[in-house]
């Protein structure tokens, strides 16, 4: 009965419940069920009903984190049969993330890695306080598609334009594509330093990397 | 009977203390390396740990020592002004209001937009804050965008955090005699901070005796006095300038979501920041100071107006106060993008909550949108609020003999009361009289205005009524060499710009 389980799968990612996610994975494998099927009618229609009911306020962000675990420990289980399936899931993207230079705070960018990553995006996060310079050698390295610059204070914010600037000289752009965000950080300051894009929070970021991958519902 | 307002019981309060304490162990603290020798040579073990980054130690922090520094903190102090009167008392339950700090917005009262902050706009807050007997200190307000981005010479980066605390603090201490909450951008930035006042109060000694401002030094949630906040709790130890530890742990977010448990975080912060700064200077004034918040689950901010934000402040305020300690909190703010029904409600609930619990200093009035916009007319709506709040804080106060029968015995039944001498004489200690901010009138046959229209008005009136300190060549020319000294050490180069000089504001 394939239907119901996909829609426990469903559940079990709404529930935000990883141990239920790891055990319907391994079941789906033992009955035979196409891993990347699972993750596309079961798991992944999960993540994303997760993120529209965070967008009308059903959901909060516990929630959603809890969603993306479980997101996590479903795509652990499957990711080996799929790999031998050769039916790997394809990513949405590559995304470079990090703070700016001198900004220790991380919590939105941990936010953004998570939501992107359970998404379907690959993430390389490169911490905290990052230069321009390593951005730009991570992008390099990984053939990134987009970077991502978090800054919360006012003092770090010019560290965004720093790694537009960084990747910009590095004739990455228009390539790679900048994306910025962090409390201070408005669209205004992100049109100034010529950032492609800017969100205001996690899910916000998930649909800005969709549009700029081409893969998004609506262009803003 | 002075009214007051109690979060906590002594129980929990004692709890909230020994978890602290705890939590001082075992995780223990994050250090900066500019520490560390000075907690070894104090016994305290430092360790590097091996999930965190390279530069990090952890210091695990034992009660008696901590103990050992609550003792050498001075339980009050004053801060003074450019006259060298005591205006603001840091200690007991006094209590006083000052502008939020270091906005990077200004909502524009005309468009109704926000827009980058500079100059002409801190210039305007200060004009405003000298006028207004609610505020009893000024602070450094807005980030000064055009100062900042003057330099165009290809170092953007450094030029904000290198010079743009000092220049906010050169054009307060220019439009001011009040004293001044402010804080460093940077660990090399306080040097030229401190000098700047040094040169204000005559000398570095006459600052320590009479000081002018207090410093706000933040630790990073949780647990972690960084490199740059241990630097600059040392220095003003050092130097002897009061210093004010604002711990902000985001309940839920970089904090326990529970209340309890973002105040005990709150207090084992602040614990391992005096423990630092007393370390560096038995005696130097510090203040358990704070702006804890929420973590809103929605959007992930910081939500300001929360009940539960100001739950917060009150709490960690009163753990200090159990320790005999000057308090500091983060009030009087909105989340509000507009100076309208929900700014009004937010920072006036929250004044009234912060005089109730007698914190020292309240840091916030004047702030929009999560403390991320400045408004000016919320400003002086907000000393409105503040009045009240000090008003009700006054209490039900008891005047002569009788309360009521030899007041009768004049008037009889007659109703005459408003002809009374007692009336004309009491009334003004009994009513707090509002600026015309505030609207009691009847109406008219001219359209009623808002609040936000008088609120205008009564900006312009104050900024007319405001006059400028006269300061002598010799001190601004004191401060001109120090500002340009401090512009250069950053590379600055703010003449090559073509833009105005930062000099000369």
């Amino acid at each position: 009965m394939p239907d119901t389980l996909f829609g426990a799968m469903l559940q079990s990612i709404v529930d935000g419940a990883p141990d239920t996610a790891a055990e319907l994975a391994q079941q789906a494998l033992a009955n035979g069920v196409d891993p990347l099927e699972a993750v596309n009618r079961g798991f992944a229609v999960g993540i994303t009903f997760a993120g529209d009911q965070f967008g009308c306020g059903e959901m909060f962000l516990p929630d959603l984190l809890a969603s993306a675990e479980a997101m996590k420990a479903a795509i652990k289980v499957l990711e080996p049969e799929m790999l031998k399936r050769g039916s790997r899931r394809e990513a949405l993207g590559k995304i470079v993330l990090g703070t700016a230079r001198g900004d220790i705070h991380d919590i939105g960018k941990n936010l953004v890695a998570t939501i992107l990553s359970a998404s379907g995006f690959q993430i390389f996060d490169l911490g905290t306080s990052v230069t321009p310079e390593q951005f730009v050698a991570k992008a390099k390295e990984v053939d990134a598609d987009i970077v991502g610059v978090s800054a919360l204070l006012t003092t770090t914010m010019a560290g965004q334009k720093a790694v537009i600037e960084a990747l910009d000289r590095n004739g990455l752009r228009p390539r790679v594509k900048a994306i910025i965000g962090g409390a201070a950080v408005t669209s205004k300051w992100a049109a100034e330093i010529g950032a492609d894009g800017y969100s205001r929070n996690a899910i916000d970021a998930l649909e800005l990397a969709k549009n700029l991958m081409g893969k998004g519902t609506a262009l803003a | 009977m002075r009214p007051k307002i109690q979060l906590l019981s002594p129980d929990l309060i004692g709890r909230i203390l020994r978890e602290a304490f705890e939590l001082l162990m075992n995780p223990g603290v994050r250090v900066g390396s500019a520490v560390v020798e000075l907690l070894q040579s104090a016994g305290v073990e430092v360790r590097v740990a091996d999930n965190i980054a390279d530069n990090d130690r952890v210091a695990r922090i034992p009660e008696p020592l901590v103990q050992q520094c609550l003792a050498s903190a001075p339980r009050d102090f004053y801060l003074y002004n450019r006259q060298g009167e005591k205006a603001v008392h840091y200690g007991g339950d006094d209590v006083h209001f000052d502008p939020g700090s270091c906005c990077v917005q200004m909502l524009d009262p005309d468009t109704l937009e926000a827009r980058q902050s500079e100059t002409r706009d801190l210039v305007r807050i200060v004009q405003v804050t000298e006028t207004l007997p609610q505020f009893a200190a000024q602070s450094t307000a807005v980030v000064c965008n055009d100062a900042v981005v003057s330099n165009n010479a290809g170092n953007y980066n450094d030029a904000p955090s290198a010079i743009g605390d000092l220049y906010r603090l050169f054009v307060v201490l220019q439009h001011s005699d009040k004293p001044m909450v402010t804080g460093s951008f940077s660990a090399a930035g306080l040097q030229g901070m401190i000098d700047l006042l040094a040169a204000d109060s005559g000398s570095l000694d006459k600052l320590r005796q009479q000081p002018r401002a207090i410093f706000d030094v933040c630790p990073s949630p949780p647990l972690n006095w960084s490199e740059f906040g241990s630097h600059n709790l040392l220095d003003l130890a050092r130097a002897g300038v009061p210093a004010e530890i604002v711990s902000m742990p985001l309940a839920g977010g970089t904090a326990p979501v529970t209340l309890a448990g973002s105040v005990t975080q709150h207090a084992a912060e602040t614990l391992a920041g005096i423990t630092l700064h007393q370390l560096a200077g038995p005696g130097s004034p510090i203040v358990w100071g704070g702006a804890p918040a929420i973590f809103d689950m929605r959007t992930g901010g910081a939500p300001m107006g929360a009940v539960e934000t100001a739950m917060l402040n009150l709490a960690c305020a009163e753990v200090g106060k159990h320790l005999g300690l000057p308090t500091h909190g983060y009030l009087v703010a909105t989340d509000s993008k507009f100076v309208d029904a929900q700014a009004g409600a937010e920072s006036a609930r929250s004044a009234v909550l912060g005089a109730l619990a007698g914190i020292n200093m309240i840091s916030g009035a004047g702030m929009l949108e999560s403390l991320a916009c400045f408004s000016v007319e919320k400003l002086v709506i907000d000393a409105e609020s503040i009045a009240s709040a000090y008003r009700l804080v006054r209490g039900i106060e008891i005047r002569g003999e009788s309360l009521a029968t030899a007041m009768f015995a004049q008037t009889g039944l007659s109703g005459e009361f408003l002809k009374l001498k007692e009336t004309r004489a009491l009334f003004r200690q009994e009513q707090y009289l509002p600026s015309p901010v505030i609207d009691r009138s009847a109406r008219g046959s001219e359209p009623p205005s808002d609040i936000f229209t008088r609120a205008r008005t009564r900006v312009d009136e104050l900024v007319s009524k405001y006059r400028k300190p006269s300061l002598s060549e010799d001190v601004l020319r004191k401060f001109q060499a120090i500002v340009s000294r401090e512009a250069d050490k950053a590379g600055v180069a703010a003449q090559a710009s073509g833009k105005p000089s930062i000099l000369s504001s």
